[in-house]
């Protein structure tokens, strides 16, 4: 009997050599006559162990990792293949303590299924969401989404249900569904895990959206950093559409959904939702003023719900379990789970799931197991690089959109970037301008102009020059961006320069000239 | 000559087979971009004509976007991620190794033609940072010999 092998195909793995560890698995064992079924899965998360290769046992999965091609010669020799003892051994996944520990809705089948394949998402509750909506009509379907009390997982957090109802109730003859796959972000890889590790979520996450307010065309706005991602999603969606699960009569209930992916090219502003849509108009990303919003007036001027991956491919749990269930996770007003992304300087970088409520010191020593040099953690960037610099002191701020926004940080997207203490925060203020004068959209002058002249000003605060006089005008400038910028590009590069500048003063030549202000 | 021949031809079949998809200018300058590697300004009036718009829009179009390039890439590109993660992982110091092994700058190509360098805000790959990208092959912790190893083998199979 052929026994079943799992090797992510998730890139993050790729990247660390998993197509060569299939390559050498599936050559081994044709050398010794074995019958071995490779499975493409994705990755559970734990990326330190990546690639991490998984054995189908009578008892459960046993993990093997991380694996490289010239490990897999001593492993068959150590018979994994029925869960031998070898010093890759990490034993039964589902064990694993950093796995073990978290709360896994949305990413349910992310590295246990076959993302490709239609019949093992379905043998994992999959499409059950769906059927649920079909039986519903528009405004139950809406109101389970707004009694999960879901928000926004791009960044802004704005309540999903709201959005979904602002479109139902417009009147339109074409309305769209656009899911935001720009990821953008450093330090973020949700978006990208799901939709290489369990594509069909997100598929059927539109399908509901579509059915709720009454949209018959979706786009998956994907950037084009994501290959792997688009392969992946154009495989689900062909299969979806051959079982009667996109297009005209979706399983024979007279509603239709039809979707396609369309590729970025390379600009950060198009992650905003009003460049997004320029972009897909086949326009320059140039932001628009809102009013109106695009819930009214979105993508060729017809209402249009712009939700991010996580958002959507929340929705079918939602339509599976029913809205309380999910709003059971949480705290606060921040309801059900986050996936949380840790990397940069961290001893075990990787996704975790959980309801919202941890706190960053859990989540960077508990999971994270403290910094990967061994050095002192000094600090987090959450949420992006609009995100805020958090320093030591706010390590014990507990992850909720609120918490956060006290503190004058972001959660935004849920990335945690960790620095040791050999990190330069001036430096990286500098960088957080140039950031935004690379990618500013140039509709405005303080961002247009603001990042640049920040850039400048950051380079005479690293050479020393006349900090009395510098410090004072970087403020200045910060506060002119974060006044006077369209959309949150210009309106939040403040939040890393500032946070920089104000927990770690010490960098920006001394205490007193930074508070000089 | 063949070659102008061969680009004509991406150019209308990328044209004929996308332009009637809503918005159709990005997917189609997509298509010419994989066929060719670039896009070359002679297509820029065929384009512009087939959906309506003037050649300064589309012009405009590929400059904004930082992915689409109207110059030849070289055999091979690198991205090189200098986003925070990475950042916070050593990708400066990788950085300044690639420049100077390959002898060249961001958005330069080398004189033999075989390696062109691009920067990249975040490959997602960010869990194994540094990474970077070289045509199709992600690569995830890179050092500096790593890197060289990877650039001679890909010299050797020029
Ligand atoms: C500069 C900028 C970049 C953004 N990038 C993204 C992105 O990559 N993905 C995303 O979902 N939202 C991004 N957003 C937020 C979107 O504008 C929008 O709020 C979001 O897609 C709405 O979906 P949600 O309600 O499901 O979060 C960005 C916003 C700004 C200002
Ligand atoms: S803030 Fe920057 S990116 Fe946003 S609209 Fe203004 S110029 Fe464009
Ligand atoms: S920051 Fe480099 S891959 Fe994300």
């Amino acid at each position: 009997m052929s026994i079943t092998v799992y090797v992510p195909s998730d890139s993050c793995a790729v990247s660390m050599g998993a197509d060569q560890v299939a390559a050498a698995i599936s050559k081994q064992a044709q050398n010794r006559g074995l019958e071995v079924n490779i499975v493409r899965n994705g990755s559970r998360g734990m990326y330190w162990l990546e690639p991490m290769v998984e054995v189908a046992t009578a008892a459960g999965r046993v993990a093997y990792g991380p694996v490289q091609k010239s490990d897999v010669e001593g492993l068959f020799e150590a018979d994994f293949l029925n869960g031998g003892a070898h010093e890759l051994n990490l034993g039964l996944t589902e064990e694993l303590d950093y796995f073990k520990r978290q709360q896994r809705l949305t990413f349910a089948r992310v590295g246990i299924t076959d993302p490709i394949s239609l019949d093992d998402y379905i043998k994992h509750d999959g499409y059950r969401g769906l059927k649920n909506a079909l039986a519903m009509n528009s405004a139950d379907i809406v109101k389970h989404v707004t009694d999960s009390g879901l928000r926004g997982r791009g960044g802004a957090a704005f309540p999903t249900g709201i959005k979904w109802n602002t479109v139902l109730n417009t009147p339109a003859e074409q309305k769209y569904i656009i899911c935001n796959a720009d990821e953008g972000d450093s330090g973020t890889f949700s978006d990208r895990m799901i939709m290489e590790g369990d594509p069909f979520v997100l598929v059927e996450g539109m399908t509901i959206a579509g059915l709720g307010v009454g949209a018959t065309q979706g786009y998956i706005y994907l950037r084009v950093e994501y290959p792997h991602a688009e392969e992946t999603l154009n495989a689900a969606i062909a299969a979806a559409y051959e079982a009667g699960y996109l297009g005209d009569n979706i399983l024979g209930s007279g509603h239709s959904f039809h979707l396609e992916v369309r590729i970025g090219a390379g600009a950060y502003v198009c992650g905003e939702e009003t460049s997004l849509m320029e972009s897909l108009e086949g326009k320059r990303g140039l932001v628009r003023f809102k009013p109106p919003l695009p819930a009214i007036s979105g993508l060729f001027g017809k209402p249009t719900v712009v939700n991010n991956v996580i958002s959507l491919a929340s929705v079918p749990i939602i339509l599976d379990k029913g809205g309380d269930y999910y709003r059971d996770f949480g705290m606060g007003r921040s309801r059900g789970t986050l996936p949380i992304q840790l990397s940069g300087n961290i001893k075990h970088p990787g996704l975790v799931e959980s309801a919202f409520g941890l706190t960053l010191r859990e989540l960077l020593y508990d999971f994270g197991g403290g910094s990967a040099s061994g050095r002192p953690i000094r600090a987090v960037q959450v949420g992006g690089p609009l995100g805020s610099y958090m320093p030591e002191s706010q390590f014990d701020t507990p992850l909720d959109y609120e918490a956060f926004s006290a503190i004058w940080a972001v959660l935004g997207h849920g990335g945690i970037v960790v620095f040791d203490d050999t990190v330069n925060m001036a430096e990286m203020a500098r960088y957080s301008m140039e950031f935004c004068a690379v990618e500013s959209c140039g509709k405005c002058t303080p961002c247009r102009i603001g990042s640049t002249r920040g850039t400048e000003v950051m380079d005479a605060i690293i050479n020393g020059d006349n900090l009395s006089k510098n410090i004072p005008l970087l403020r200045d400038l910060c506060d002119t961006l974060l006044n006077g910028s369209l959309c949150a590009l210009g309106g939040m590069t403040p939040y890393p320069v500032l946070s920089a500048l104000n927990h770690f003063p010490e960098d920006f030549g001394g205490h007193d000239q930074a508070n000089a202000a | 000559m063949t070659d102008l021949n061969g680009k004509q031809e991406a150019v209308r079949n990328a044209i004929a087979s996308l332009k009637d998809k809503p918005g159709a200018l990005l997917p189609i300058l997509h298509s010419v971009q994989d066929a060719l590697g670039y896009i070359p300004a002679e297509s820029i009036p065929e384009i512009a004509k087939a959906l309506n718009l003037s050649r300064a829009e589309v012009h405009g179009v590929i400059s904004f976007y930082h992915y689409f390039r109207e110059t030849p890439p070289g055999k091979h590109t690198v991205h090189v991620c200098r986003a925070e993660s990475c950042q916070a992982m050593g990708s400066k110091r990788l950085e300044s190794h690639v420049k100077s092994k390959l002898g060249i700058d961001y958005h330069e190509t080398t004189a033999d033609g075989k390696f062109s360098l691009e920067p990249v805000y975040c490959l997602g790959l960010c869990a194994r940072s540094p990474s970077m990208q070289i045509d199709d092959a992600v690569y995830g912790r890179v050092t500096d010999d790593r890197f060289d190893e990877i650039v001679n083998e890909l010299e050797t199979s020029l």
